[in-house]
């Protein structure tokens, strides 16, 4: 009976649509990013997150439309990330029906858009998404996307993004990314280990079998995925069951 | 008809539990009609009452207060008349006598107690923010968490967890290193600390059940 491990699918939203999501079982759309939330929601998925790489500035009004009305028929924690610059979209998207915001280039290019955003809506709501691959001996930040180097110290920065008032981390291993190999584990421990807000491992899942190593090695409080859960080739009860079989704390359902 | 006002102060989740709140109508099959408001006249109409809340305690305090007469027609609907009344996580603490996050701030003082920060211990991390179970603290849990299932799991997302004085007022707690207090109740009042408007089925459930609730 403890805070049990999240299992979180995530959708990249381009214009309105999912991009990725092609095979997904049972799905009439899998382009509509609602239906896949609908689908996951009932899968018990425990938090789910969209991440927008819309470039256009006309895709943003989408993508407030798509949250809305997410939240509309999924009762359930809403990331939402992806061209948050400012305290006002970070409101804008609450206010849609996200439940916590995710911010990644604009925290890296000033950290103080973390304390803005954590004052105007609590801690809580505000996620930082650190993007990082390893260069030489460390981690190093990279932003748009993985193809801007900012000499920034990943451990470094995560401690930063406690300390300006981040809820939580959002940590993306780009070498792993698209791998399908396992999560990064050395990055979560090396920045699990320095902070004391929530971390979520992102990047490199293959498999549901990568996820326990993520909580019990890497000390993940979630886990989140993408391609193995929207080409059908896994579930979230898969998940569950294999974080359960390895030890991790799951939510019964 | 019979109307539930949802306090609109200016908070994060408002949407969120109005949805909710309108899915739960249907689910307990009620003609409850769900009205979002901030009018003192809205609330002392309203036969049930639900406050929600998400963030910093003083900023809803103060949110709260900044409405004309809101504070006075929730004493007069809550404690005099005993509308039954649900508020959620700082909905809830605004219960409490004060709030301790950054100084000291007044609440509602309905249920004698504070808001403090989680000292949950080595290995815990705050906020204390994902699912967690419920134990009840009594043996036949209260009636708003009737019919649960076996080991019903709730969202939790928070830094600071109410103290009330009395521990009778305590109807549910989770386990992270400590016991947190998940849920409140008093005569015609309950609170939760977790956001049931977050909490898929489980949540629902327990919204549909204050509907019904006739304490």
């Amino acid at each position: 009976m403890s805070l049990k491990t999240r299992i979180i699918p995530c959708l990249d939203v381009k214009d309105g649509r999912t991009v990725k999501g092609v095979n997904f079982v049972d799905l009439k759309d899998a382009g509509d990013p609602v239906a896949l939330a609908k689908a996951y929601d009932s899968q018990g998925a425990d938090e789910l997150c969209f991440l927008d790489i819309t470039a256009s500035h006309e895709g943003r009004g989408t993508l407030l439309d798509i949250v809305s009305a997410t939240a509309e028929q999924c009762f359930m924690p809403l990331t939402v990330g992806g061209g948050v610059r400012s305290a006002d979209d970070l409101v804008a998207l609450l206010r849609a029906g996200a439940d916590k915001v995710a911010i990644n280039s604009a925290a890296v290019a000033d950290p103080d858009v973390i304390a803005r955003c954590a004052a105007k809506a609590g801690r809580q709501a505000v996620v930082v998404a650190i993007d990082a691959r390893k260069v030489e001996n460390h981690w190093e930040i990279f932003t748009h996307g993985g193809r801007t180097a900012t000499g920034i110290d990943a451990v470094e920065f995560a401690k930063l993004a406690e300390s300006k008032g981040a809820g939580e981390i959002l940590l993306t291993s780009m070498d792993k990314d698209g791998t399908k190999s396992g999560y990064d584990i050395p990055l979560l421990k090396a920045v699990t280990s320095v902070v004391n807000i929530p971390v979520v491992a992102s990047g490199g899942a293959g498999s549901v079998d990568d996820m326990p190593a993520a909580v019990l090695d890497g000390g993940a409080t979630a886990v989140l995925a993408a391609s193995i859960f929207h080409f059908g080739e896994a579930t979230v009860a898969d998940a569950r069951r294999a974080l359960a079989e390895a030890g991790a704390p799951v939510r019964p359902l | 008809m019979t109307q539930v006002a949802l306090i609109d102060y200016g908070s994060g989740n408002l949407h969120s539990a109005e949805r909710a709140l309108r899915e739960a109508v249907t689910l307990a099959g009620t003609s409850h009609e769900i009205v979002v408001t901030d009018s003192p006249e809205a609330i002392l109409e309203s036969t049930r009452i639900v406050l929600p809340g998400v963030g910093h305690f003083a900023d809803c305090a103060a949110g709260l207060r900044a409405r004309d007469g809101v504070v006075d027609a929730l004493n007069e609907a809550v404690l005099k008349e005993g509308k039954p009344f649900f508020g959620i996580c700082v909905g809830m603490q605004l219960m409490a006598t004060a709030g301790l996050e950054d100084g000291y701030t007044p609440g509602l003082g309905w249920i004698k107690g504070t808001v403090d920060l989680i000292e949950p211990g080595e290995g815990f991390r705050i906020p204390h923010m994902g699912w967690n179970g419920l134990n009840f603290t009594r043996l036949t849990p209260h009636p708003v968490f009737a019919d649960l299932g076996e080991d019903p799991h709730v969202y939790f997302t928070h830094s600071y967890a109410m103290k009330p004085d009395n521990p009778a007022d305590v109807v549910a707690t989770a386990d992270y290193g400590v016991p947190i207090v998940a849920a409140v109740a008093r005569r015609n009042m309950f609170g939760t600390q977790f956001h049931p408007e977050k909490s898929q089925k489980t949540g629902l459930k327990i919204l549909a059940n204050f509907l019904q609730w006739a304490p």
